[in-house]
C-alpha cells in the first residue's frame, strides 16, 4: 500500500496539482485578457468600457462567463452533433495543453522536452483542426466559409513561422526551450532577428485569426465565422481557447526572441525580480501590441492576406534563413560547432 | 527613386507605425462617454419631451378647453372632452395624450394660447406596459405639479426668440 502510494498515487497527485497550478492562472488571464481587451480598445476609441461591474468594471469577465455557463447549448437540427460538440472541445484542449513545455522561470517547466520547440509549433498547427471540424459539423454555409478560410490561413503562415523559428534554432542549436532562452543571457535574439521576430510576431497575429487577419471570423461578410452556430458554453470553450492561445503565442514570442525569463539587464535592480515576473510582464506587454494592432488598423482583404503570406513572409523568411547560416557559418559562431 | 523610397517605407512599415503611434497617443486622451444614468448631456430650453399641463400660481388649471391642440396635433394623440364648471368656466372634464401615439412635434405647445400644455424636459419615462403610456389629465397635471419649476425657467429662457 505504501509502495503504491509513493511509486503511483502520490506522483499522479503531484502531477494533477502541477497542471492546475499552470492551467488555473492561464484560464483567470485569459478571463482578464478579455476585459484588458475591452478597457484598451474603448480606452483608444475614446470610450470607457465595461465600468459598470464591480470596481472599474473588474468582475465583468465573471459576469460574462456566467452568462454563457448559465445560457443553452443549441445544436442546430443538421449539424453533426458529435462532431459538433468535440470541435469546441478539441480547440480548448489544444490551447491548454500546449502550455505543458513552456518554461515560466529557470527550471520552472511542467515537461522539459527536448524538442520542446516541435511540441509547440505541432500543437499550434493542430489547432486548425478543431475549427475546420466546427465550420463542416455546423452544416452552414458562413461557419463552413469561415473554417475553410481560418484552415488556409494558419497553414500559410506556418510555414513562414516555421522558418522563422529555424533561424533561432541555427543560433541556439538546441529544441529545448530552456535552452533557447539560457541562450539569450547575453543579447536577446530580437535584436540580431529583429526583422525574424517581426514577421513572427505578424504571424502569430495571422495564426491565432486576430485582428488585422481575422477574415475567418469577418463580421461584415461571414456573421461570426466558423462559431455562427454555438453558443453558450460550446462557444465560451472556443472563445477561451482563442484567447488561450494568444497568450501561448505571446508566451512563444518572448521564448524565442524577448529572453522569456531573463531581466533585460543582468544587473542589481532587474535581476533581483524573479523570473516569472519578467516573463509576464513581457508577455503582457506583447499582447498590448495584439490589442493596440487591434484598436488601429483594418481588415485585410483575403487575397491580400496570402499575398503577404506566400510572396512577402516565405521569402523574407527563406531568405533569413540562408543568410543567417551564412554569417553564423562564415564567422564560426555556431553554437555546439564540432 | 520613389520606387526605393515607397520600399523602404513598406518594409519598415513606417505608415503602420504611425497608424499606431496615433491610437496610442488617442489612448490618453479624455475619454468622451457620458456616464449616462449618473451624467447627462445638456438639454436645449425647446427640447421636447414628456407632456405637462400646468396650473396657474393660485392653482387654477390653464387650460380653458378651446381644444386647439386637439385640432393641430398631426398624429391625433390628443383627445378632450369639455363642459362648463359650476363657477360657469369652461374646463376640460377629459384630458387624454396617446404617448405611443405622440411624434413630439411640439405643435400642441405651439398651438395652447395660455401655455397650459408644454413638452418638459423630462425623456426618462418609460414603462413597462403600453397602458401606462395612455396618460390622462391627472397624470398630465400631476407631470405639471412635478416638473413646474424647470417648466417655468425654460420658458422664461426661450421667450426672447418666440
Amino acid at each position: 500500500m505504501v509502495e503504491f502510494w509513493d511509486s503511483y498515487l502520490w506522483p499522479l497527485i503531484w502531477i494533477v496539482i502541477k497542471i492546475l497550478v499552470i492551467v488555473v492562472p492561464v484560464l483567470i488571464a485569459v478571463a482578464y485578457l478579455t476585459y484588458a481587451e475591452r478597457k484598451v480598445i474603448s480606452a483608444m476609441h475614446l470610450r470607457r468600457g465595461p465600468n459598470v461591474v464591480g470596481p472599474f468594471g473588474l468582475l465583468q469577465p465573471l459576469a460574462d462567463g456566467a452568462k454563457l455557463f448559465l445560457k443553452e447549448t443549441v445544436i442546430p437540427s443538421s449539424a453533426n452533433r458529435a462532431v459538433f460538440l468535440i470541435a469546441p472541445m478539441v480547440t480548448f484542449f489544444l490551447a491548454l495543453i500546449a502550455w505543458a513545455v513552456i518554461p515560466f522561470g529557470e527550471g520552472l517547466v511542467l515537461a522539459d522536452l527536448n524538442v520542446g520547440v516541435l511540441y509547440l509549433f505541432a500543437i499550434s498547427s493542430l489547432g486548425v483542426y478543431g475549427i475546420v471540424m466546427a465550420g463542416w459539423a455546423s452544416n452552414s454555409k458562413y461557419a463552413f466559409l469561415g473554417a475553410l478560410r481560418s484552415a488556409a490561413q494558419m497553414v500559410s503562415y506556418e510555414v513562414s513561422m516555421g522558418f522563422v523559428i529555424i533561424t533561432v534554432l541555427l543560433c541556439v542549436g538546441s529544441l529545448n526551450l530552456t535552452a533557447i532562452v539560457e541562450a539569450q543571457r547575453g543579447m536577446w535574439f530580437i535584436i540580431p532577428l529583429l526583422p525574424m521576430a517581426v514577421v513572427f510576431f505578424i504571424s502569430t497575429l495571422a495564426e491565432t485569426n486576430r485582428h488585422p487577419f481575422d477574415l475567418a471570423e469577418a463580421e461584415a461578410e461571414l456573421v461570426a465565422g466558423f462559431n455562427v452556430e454555438y453558443s453558450a458554453m460550446t462557444f465560451a470553450l472556443f472563445f477561451l481557447g482563442e484567447y488561450a492561445n494568444m497568450i501561448l503565442m505571446c508566451a512563444m514570442t518572448t521564448i524565442l526572441f524577448l529572453g522569456g525569463w531573463l531581466p533585460p539587464f543582468d544587473i542589481a535592480p532587474f535581476n533581483l525580480i524573479p523570473g516569472p515576473i519578467w516573463f509576464f510582464i513581457k508577455i503582457c506587454a506583447l499582447l498590448f501590441i495584439f490589442i493596440w494592432v487591434r484598436a488601429s488598423f483594418p481588415r485585410y482583404r483575403y487575397d491580400q492576406l496570402m499575398r503577404l503570406g506566400w510572396k512577402v513572409f516565405l521569402p523574407m523568411s527563406l531568405a533569413a534563413v540562408v543568410i543567417v547560416s551564412g554569417v553564423l557559418v562564415t564567422f564560426d559562431l555556431l553554437p555546439n560547432a564540432g | 527613386m520613389s520606387f526605393i523610397d515607397r520600399n523602404v517605407r513598406a518594409f519598415l512599415m513606417v505608415e503602420l507605425l504611425q497608424g499606431m503611434l496615433l491610437t496610442l497617443r488617442y489612448m490618453f486622451r479624455p475619454k468622451v462617454t457620458l456616464n449616462y444614468p449618473y451624467e447627462k448631456g445638456p438639454l436645449s430650453p425647446r427640447f421636447r419631451g414628456e407632456h405637462a399641463l400646468r396650473r396657474y400660481p393660485n392653482g387654477e388649471e390653464r387650460c380653458i378647453a378651446c381644444k386647439l391642440c386637439e385640432a393641430i396635433c398631426p398624429a391625433q394623440a390628443i383627445t378632450i372632452e369639455a363642459e362648463p364648471r359650476d363657477d360657469g368656466s369652461r374646463r376640460t372634464t377629459r384630458y387624454d395624450i396617446d404617448m405611443t401615439k405622440c411624434i413630439y412635434c411640439g405643435f400642441c405647445e405651439e398651438a395652447c394660447p395660455v401655455d397650459a400644455i408644454v413638452e418638459g424636459p423630462n425623456f426618462e419615462y418609460a414603462t413597462e406596459t403600453r397602458e401606462e403610456l395612455m396618460y390622462d389629465k391627472q397624470k398630465l397635471l400631476a407631470n405639471g405639479a412635478r416638473w413646474e419649476v424647470e417648466l417655468d425657467l425654460r420658458l422664461r429662457a426661450d421667450a426672447p426668440y418666440r
